[in-house]
């Protein structure tokens, strides 16, 4: 057995703290089985008024029309869809920590990926609520689906990028949930089998689907996640790209541009790595799970910014060269005269993309700064503002001066009920995590248990004494074992 | 389902469980199930489980969705309401690749965890016997069937030696039921086992 859990001294603890399984079981439920702090239920409180004002905003636009937004002619597509894009970019991380990071059997997503799947999930909901309600006519959503109908009937449009988004957002959704769920079976019955109280035994029995830990389960379970892990790694690429399709198959300048799929995709890991920063360092804090959720997880994730913001950089380079390069002169107008000009109305929002997503990462090529949890934590905000101007950037600059210079628009400034709906998504997606907090376990209790022999921190002491010994002597004793 | 008689040993340690369980099968006693909190990687195969196919499942759920969204949408573009599109080709292989991998995705996925609900016997409202709570937290628990002629002690006894912390016997159903886990409902426990 020893030879079994042996790792390396070199590589830091993933689980901090004298731990047993036990005392896993009871750090990560305690939040659960605890009354909700004050804190938490201003948070909670402040995000459901949030979520209110958006259910209003979107309110008045089914009511009045998308006219209660200032998108018009030139500028038709806004806030919505940058909003939508953004949030969609959120939602990349998850999947990627839970899948890609498990084919890659990286032990330290174990700490993360619980709540990281989560915000995946609600960002996703959020994004989705975007161009549902952009359509206008939001009763006739299911239009998108191609069922058979009366008018024909008359079917949708495969060849067009909008309806693989349609899919491609749905089936990322549907197939995030079910990964997320399966992993959440055994820990919600780790929560029944200890509950006290009679609504939780009946609510968390429910819920955990009556798992019981039988070891066949369990050789089920680690198949299908691993399948399931599989699937979702060119799932979470493709979702993304196919996004970015909505752009790139178009011909408007700035936007038919080959890049577009790779760009689009780290762009989406590097807001989405950002999101889980702000969301986990408060998490940690709050539910005291600094011994789980260690400065290493939090280093690791800094690396992975760095990493993408850097290639979102060189992209948005890339970008410029070519429109140079093309010498395309419409091509030429948009990047050099919309984005890139300082003076130009929207240069601002350019460079202020810029400096967010390009510059401002660099610093973490420096450990300390890696390694500070208020430097992470105020860059994880910048990193998603410069992501949300990102969009915004793509968008806008790229629509609001078209090929006929008498519709040019002016300048386009949301409505109150534009922020009001992208404040509601807020609500949505605070709502969501904070009654996740609250009822989920946020830390992934079985997958903790599979890796404390080998990375918690009191047991990797021991290795040193294996280590030290020889390995014909390790040979020996594990022979030994067998007999 | 049966009802049966089991005796029941509690590990402390997940180490001492690879040895157990082949004494276990050596010895020729009836091993029902092995619960432990978390997966033991070579556990199911020292148990002499077969490899589980659910992936071969995934598979066939797959292509039978590349093979659905591909046909469906031939059968749209070319034979029931053939659009002209920029008078591209009705039959737009690249241009449907994102959807058939989108289709594959959805129904490889779905029906695998439909398949696992299934073949696991998972689902909202599903009640089973759990033979020690602990089994989900920190313990692992061993199951020996005695329904059939071993006697209480002799297994007892012996899965003591094998470093069980604690045995006990317990008369219990092995399926599942509907119930719920806020009540106590020990459907074995006031009738003989069946044997």
């Amino acid at each position: 057995m020893s030879l079994m859990k042996y790792e390396s001294q070199v590589r830091p603890p993933l689980v901090v703290g004298d731990k047993d399984y036990h005392q896993v079981t009871e750090d990560i439920v305690r939040p659960i089985e605890a009354r909700p702090s004050g804190l938490w239920w201003i948070g909670f409180l402040v995000s459901v008024a949030l979520l209110l004002f958006g259910v209003y905003s979107v309110y008045r636009e089914v009511v009045y029309g998308t006219g209660q937004w200032n998108l018009h002619k030139t500028v038709g597509w806004g806030w919505d869809i940058t909003n939508f894009v953004w949030w969609v970019g959120i939602g990349h991380a998850g999947t990627l920590i839970s899948a890609i990071l498990l084919l890659f059997r990286q032990g330290w997503r174990t700490g993360v990926n619980r709540a990281a799947e989560a915000m995946t999930i609600f960002a996703v909901m959020c994004a989705g609520q975007f161009p549902i309600w952009h359509m206008g006519r939001v009763w006739m959503a299911f239009f998108v689906l191609p069922y058979p109908n009366t008018r024909g009937p008359l079917w949708v449009n495969f060849n067009s990028p909008l309806l693989w988004d349609v899919f491609a957002i749905s089936t990322y959704f549907t197939v995030s949930l079910l990964f997320w769920y399966t992993g959440l079976l055994p820990d919600l019955a780790t929560v029944r089998d200890r509950a006290r109280l009679k609504w939780r035994k009946y609510m968390y029995g429910m819920l955990s689907f009556g798992w019981t830990g039988s070891t066949k389960h369990w050789q089920r379970h680690e198949s299908l996640s691993l399948v399931l892990a599989g699937l979702s790694t060119p799932l979470v690429l493709s979702v993304h790209t196919v996004v970015s399709f909505d752009f790139a198959t178009s011909v408007i300048p700035g936007w038919h541009t080959t890049i577009f799929p790779p760009y689009f995709v780290a762009g989406a890991i590097f807001s989405g790595f950002a999101m889980v920063q702000t969301l986990l360092l408060v998490t940690r804090k709050v539910l005291s799970l600094e011994e789980y959720i260690t400065i290493e997880h939090i280093e690791v994730m800094n690396k992975v910014i760095v990493l993408t913001g850097s290639i979102v950089g060189i992209a948005y380079l890339t970008e410029l060269f070519v429109a140079w390069y093309g010498q395309n002169t419409f091509e030429m107008w948009a990047f050099m005269e919309n984005r890139a000009n300082p003076f130009s109305p929207y240069g601002w929002a350019y460079w202020l993309m810029m400096s967010c997503n390009v510059l401002s990462p660099q610093i973490f090529w420096f450990r300390k700064l890696r390694r500070n949890i208020t430097v992470t934590f105020f860059m994880s905000v910048i990193v998603n503002i410069g992501m949300w101007f990102e969009r915004f950037v793509i968008i806008v600059t790229s629509l609001y001066r078209d090929y006929l210079p008498s519709s040019w628009a002016t300048y386009y400034t949301p409505t109150i009920w534009e922020i009001g709906f992208y404040l509601g998504t807020f609500g949505l997606f605070f709502t969501c995590y904070f009654l996740f907090s609250k009822f989920f376990p946020v830390i992934a209790i079985a997958e903790i248990k599979h890796i404390l022999k080998r990375s918690g921190d009191n047991y990797k002491e021991h290795m040193d004494v294996v280590e030290k010994k020889h390995s014909d002597e390790l040979f020996v004793e594990a022979h030994a074992e067998h007999h | 389902m049966a009802i049966k008689k089991f005796v029941v040993g509690v590990f402390e340690e997940e180490g001492n469980l690879f040895n157990a369980v082949r004494r276990v099968r050596k010895s020729g006693y009836r091993l029902h199930d092995v619960y432990t909190p978390f997966p033991l990687h070579g556990l199911d195969r020292e148990m002499g489980l077969r490899d589980t196919s659910i992936h071969t499942a995934g598979f066939i759920y797959g292509i039978t969705g590349t093979a659905l969204a591909l046909g469906f949408m031939t059968w749209v573009f070319t034979k029931d309401w053939p659009l002209n599109i920029g008078g591209k080709p009705h039959f737009a292989l690249p241009a449907w690749i994102p959807i058939m991998f989108e289709f594959t995705v959805l129904l490889s996925a779905v029906g695998m965890v439909l398949t696992f609900c299934y073949v696991c016997q998972l689902a909202p409202f599903v009640r089973k016997h759990h033979f020690d709570l602990r089994s989900t937290d920190d313990k692992f628990v061993m199951v020996i069937d005695i329904s059939s002629n071993n006697s209480e002690t002799e297994v007892s006894d012996f899965l003591t030696n094998l470093g069980a912390s604690e045995t006990n016997v317990q008369v219990a159903e092995t399926g599942w039921w509907l119930g719920r886990y806020d009540k106590e409902q020990k459907l074995g426990a006031s009738r003989e086992p069946s044997h």
